[in-house]
């Protein structure tokens, strides 16, 4: 990414000129490079490199998508104190105006229309191989496309067209990693994530989660910015330093589970105390996410703290994983046929039966 | 009938007279939730005829079909992030009243707080990053005089950022991006156009404020990651109440501590609504007069109302009143809303029934059926005289029915609610306009700011009911009755209601054996943005096109106008089309 275009600035000289120092600056890659566990040593030169790159070019496509994710995107605040809550973000209108370019996402861009349009093909044809293609929600390969198009194109043509020319291609959230909601059963549209609606598509990153954590979207701009390679990804496309550790080894009831102290009810003094969620159907040990360092809104929380078991949301399927959202999936020490919230002394599905949990 | 195609080169060069009959499609219509495309007939400058068509169909309400009604709430809040939360508050609702399940004061509190949040931070955001962008020219910000801004900003509020150097920051910055050549988001748009009438002044004080929200909308919706987990979509709803405890003095719950840090939050909220927004509004309003007689549509208007004040499900003791109003009549108190008089065709709308798609049917009878008849993509035009959309089209009692913020301040005004009667009496006098007014594009804008307004002075009483409970040891947040499935009557039915930022939202659930057994959801944009039923009745939006001066069918900003000022959320409901592309519009002329 780091050759500039046609002599327009540099990120870095962007920054400059809107008074950015270069203290503020290596304050705001820190906060990038602690998600990304870059060492202290590296950071100067980190941020060196994302300064020396091109502003990089954003095509953010929306197809069977519910804009959470442009949310999302919305939220990326600065962060008043990073050194208290260990997180920040490059706030929304350094993003947007100073770091990246982003012609074409139409929740905000100001034409319509053909207008809109011009700008998406404009950047395809005169910087191919230069952008990124960001996607939002799935692409539906039944019916010849006809259950989302946009300017009377097809979602899958208009994907086609855009990610293969792309430098780099990131699905954000789980619609577009894997189908999300759209593709739970009985998938009535063929709803497919990026991966599968285009079969052999090269550096494609899944960010997923209902929606995606903006964090991580941006740690993996900036880290593709600065090194010009793309994070490394587990199996399922996802970038190791966001996805790599299960929620549970990092919760922070995390010692109430292992104490065995439980929430049997909504509202109950466990539950007031912030006991451990597990018998609520708390998806927390088989999902793998860094929502609890993280966490949401600028480090402000995340539904665990709030009181609700975690979705799972940032696996693929999560929607058909069970029978209800609210069935045990973790007995802790015990097994299903021993474990005493299974077998009648409260917790969310006393009657059901749990499904075996997913390594 | 023979269709011909003349492209017409929009960008550069000198322009000849438009033809006296054009056909427009503007696809996708952006600055909105989702997918939507409209189409009009442009006929010597004045819409005479207008298409709303929903481009995206995902089948939602077939997926919730056999799954646990205790995750709809999950489910349903994904069909929209932007108005996230609402569709979670109908889903709980519907299966309470399925299950007959009275939630806890608290979880009454907390899920009006979250809803009221919602409102102050989605309105803020849709006055300035999804509308205001139609009304100020951001290239004429350039142009701007620093002092002259600094001067116009003292004129009309108290904010602090008012200084000469504020602007000159703001400017110069504007200029650097403008300098940079990657005009991003900001690039082709419709700049220079002759409907753009602020003073560079004012434009440049909107592009300062622009900015400025974009920093307070993250601020204030932290309020719903303290009390929901995140936002998007929270993750604090149950059916029977809420996921996130109250108590005292232990911090992993909602204690009289975190209330007071929220209070504040709610409070800068507030200051921002009356010292930025509503004067921003004022200003921006004062330039477009014209639009108060521009956009008005059918007059019909429903609420659901919400905010209940108590936990009786009487619809008489909601904070923001449940009613009707036909052909602006707002002089005397609006009708009774019967939910048995909701019902919704497909006559033009890409599914079918199975008894005939000519039919209105009940949502709780309601069918989803998917049935495309449309083009094969890539396409240029719908068939406008078949089915054209993915909207169904509601009707009430047989007529088109405007909701969302008018609908909502008329009934409370209608039903004498002295509150937003001050407050809409105030605008009136401001701009110095009649009520008449208030039925146009410009009078849903200032419903927005006058909602917004009121939402935000109400949120600090709600805190104090919360913190009052909590300190007189009132800690119940869930009615766990009927939380276990073998607890449930073997079928049960019921609905649930909310308004949404953009209007009236009902969810209709049928359960059987534990399991969901139908789901229909009747959303704000399907009975804004639905296209025309069996009778041939226009949907709201169609209508309120209709009369539409356009000054250049190939840059139609008046229809955008109007079209934003009902906030669309496809998602929740379905794109406004330009059908065409590149440099050229497609004129389509029709023999007549």
């Amino acid at each position: 990414m780091s050759n500039r275009l046609n002599g327009e600035p540099t990120i870095g000289e962007m920054l400059a000129a809107r008074g950015i120092t270069r203290r503020q600056f290596l304050k705001m890659c820190g906060v990038v490079a602690v998600a990304l566990a870059i060492p202290a040593g590296e950071l100067g030169r980190f941020a060196d490199a994302v300064a020396a790159a091109a502003r990089p070019r954003v095509v953010w496509l929306e197809f069977q998508d519910c804009t959470g994710d442009s949310e999302s995107f919305l939220r990326a605040a600065q962060q008043a104190d990073p050194l208290q809550s260990g997180v920040t973000d490059p706030s929304l209108t350094s993003l947007l105006l100073d770091v990246l370019s982003v012609e074409y996402h139409e929740t905000l861009m100001v034409p319509s229309g053909a207008y809109a349009t011009k700008s998406r093909d404009d950047v395809v044809r005169n910087y191919a191989g230069q952008y990124i293609c960001v996607v939002e929600g799935s692409i539906p390969t039944a019916a010849n496309g006809v259950y989302c198009t946009v300017g009377g194109e097809s979602a899958l043509n208009i994907l086609k067209q855009v990610a293969s020319k792309a430098q780099a291609t990131l699905a954000v959230g789980t619609c577009a990693a894997y189908g999300g909601l759209p593709g739970a059963q009985p998938n009535p549209t063929g709803a497919a994530g990026v991966k599968d609606a285009v079969p052999g598509l090269q550096n494609l990153v899944n960010l997923p989660g209902c929606p995606h954590n903006v964090v991580n979207l941006v740690a993996t701009i900036v880290y593709f910015v600065a090194k010009n390679q793309l994070p490394s990804r587990d199996a399922s496309g996802r970038p190791q330093f966001a996805y790599g550790t299960l929620i549970h080894a990092r919760c922070e009831r995390r010692r109430y589970h292992d104490d065995e102290k439980l929430v049997l009810a909504w509202g109950d003094q466990g539950h007031r105390q912030g006991w451990c969620l597990r018998a609520m159907g708390c998806h927390g040990p088989t999902t793998y996410s860094n929502c609890p360092v993280v966490k949401w809104n600028q480090g402000t929380g995340w539904p665990v703290q709030a009181g609700h078991g975690c979705l799972g949301c940032t696996s693929a399927n999560f929607w058909d994983a069970s029978s209800s959202l609210y069935n045990v999936v973790f007995h802790g020490n015990k097994t299903q046929n021993d474990c005493a919230v299974c077998h009648g002394s409260g917790g969310a599905s006393s009657t059901s039966v749990p499904p075996t949990p997913k390594p | 009938m023979g269709k011909i195609f003349l492209p017409v080169v929009t960008t550069g060069g000198t322009s000849s007279p438009p033809p006296a009959l054009q056909k427009i499609a503007i696809d996708p219509i952006t600055r909105i939730e989702g997918h939507l495309r409209i189409e009009a007939k442009v006929e010597n400058g004045v819409v005479t005829e207008a298409w709303s068509a929903a481009t995206m169909f995902r089948g939602i309400e077939q997926i919730l079909k056999g799954r646990d009604p205790r995750d709809a709430w999950a489910i349903t809040q994904r069909l929209c992030g932007v108005c996230t939360t609402v569709h979670a508050i109908a889903s709980v609702r519907a299966v309470e009243d399925a299950l007959g399940v009275t939630v806890p004061d608290n979880a009454r509190i907390l899920r009006n707080l979250i809803e009221a949040v919602q409102y102050v931070q989605d309105h803020v955001i849709h006055f300035y990053h999804l509308h205001a962008l139609d009304w100020v020219d951001i290239v004429s910000a350039l142009a701007a005089e620093p002092a002259k801004a600094s001067a116009l900003q003292q004129s009309i509020s108290t904010w602090g950022s008012n200084s000469t150097a504020y602007f000159q920051g703001i400017k110069t910055r504007l200029q650097n991006f403008v300098n940079s050549g990657q005009l991003g988001l900001f690039g082709n748009a419709y700049w220079g156009h002759p409907a753009y009438k602020l003073p560079p002044e004012g434009n440049l004080l909107a592009v300062a404020h622009y900015l400025e929200a974009l920093d307070w909308q993250q601020q204030v919706i932290k309020l719903h990651a303290i009390l929901g987990g995140k936002n998007p979509h929270l993750g604090t709803y149950l059916v029977g109440g809420m996921a996130s405890p109250v108590d005292p003095s232990n911090s992993a719950s909602i204690t009289p501590t975190r209330i007071a840090s929220m209070r504040s939050v709610a409070q800068q909220a507030l200051d921002f609504v009356n010292r930025v927004y509503i004067p921003d509004l004022l200003l921006v309003a004062s330039y477009y007069k014209d639009w108060a007689s521009i956009g008005g549509g059918y007059g019909n208007f429903l609420s659901f109302g919400d905010f209940p004040t108590d936990n009786s499900g009487d619809p008489n003791r909601l904070w923001l009143p449940r009613g009707v109003i036909y052909n602006k009549n707002i002089n005397s108190a609006p009708q009774p809303l019967d939910q048995n008089l909701i019902q919704e065709y497909i006559t033009r709308s890409w599914y079918t029934y199975t008894g005939g798609d000519s039919v209105g049917i009940h949502p709780s009878q309601g069918q989803t059926t998917p049935n495309y008849n449309g083009p094969q993509p890539p396409y240029q035009y719908l068939n406008t005289d078949s089915k054209y959309s993915w909207l169904k089209a509601p009707r009430y009692n047989n007529q088109p029915m405007e909701v969302g913020p008018l609908a909502r301040m008329l009934v409370a005004y209608a039903a004498g609610n002295a509150r937003v009667r001050q407050l809409v009496g105030l605008v009136l006098s401001k701009l110095q306009v009649g009520p008449d007014a208030l039925f146009s594009t410009l009078g849903r804008v200032a419903a927005r700011g006058i909602e917004t307004k009121l939402i935000a002075e109400q949120l600090d009483g709600w805190f104090s009911q919360l913190a009052t409970n909590i300190q007189s040891n009132n800690l119940a947040t869930h009615n766990s009755a009927k939380w276990n499935p073998s607890t449930w009557p073997p079928s049960a039915t019921g609905w649930g209601t909310t308004e949404a930022p953009r209007g009236a939202l009902g969810h209709w659930v049928s359960i059987k054996n534990g399991k969901i057994d139908n789901y229909q959801m009747v959303v704000a944009t399907v009975w804004n943005g639905g296209p025309r039923d069996a009778a041939g009745q226009r949907g709201v939006w169609e209508q309120a096109l209709i009369g539409t001066r356009v000054a250049d069918a190939t840059k139609p900003v008046e229809i955008l106008r109007t079209i934003h000022s009902f906030d669309p959320c496809m998602a929740c409901a379905v794109h406004l089309v330009d059908a065409e592309n590149r440099e050229v519009t497609r004129v389509q002329v029709e023999p007549m």
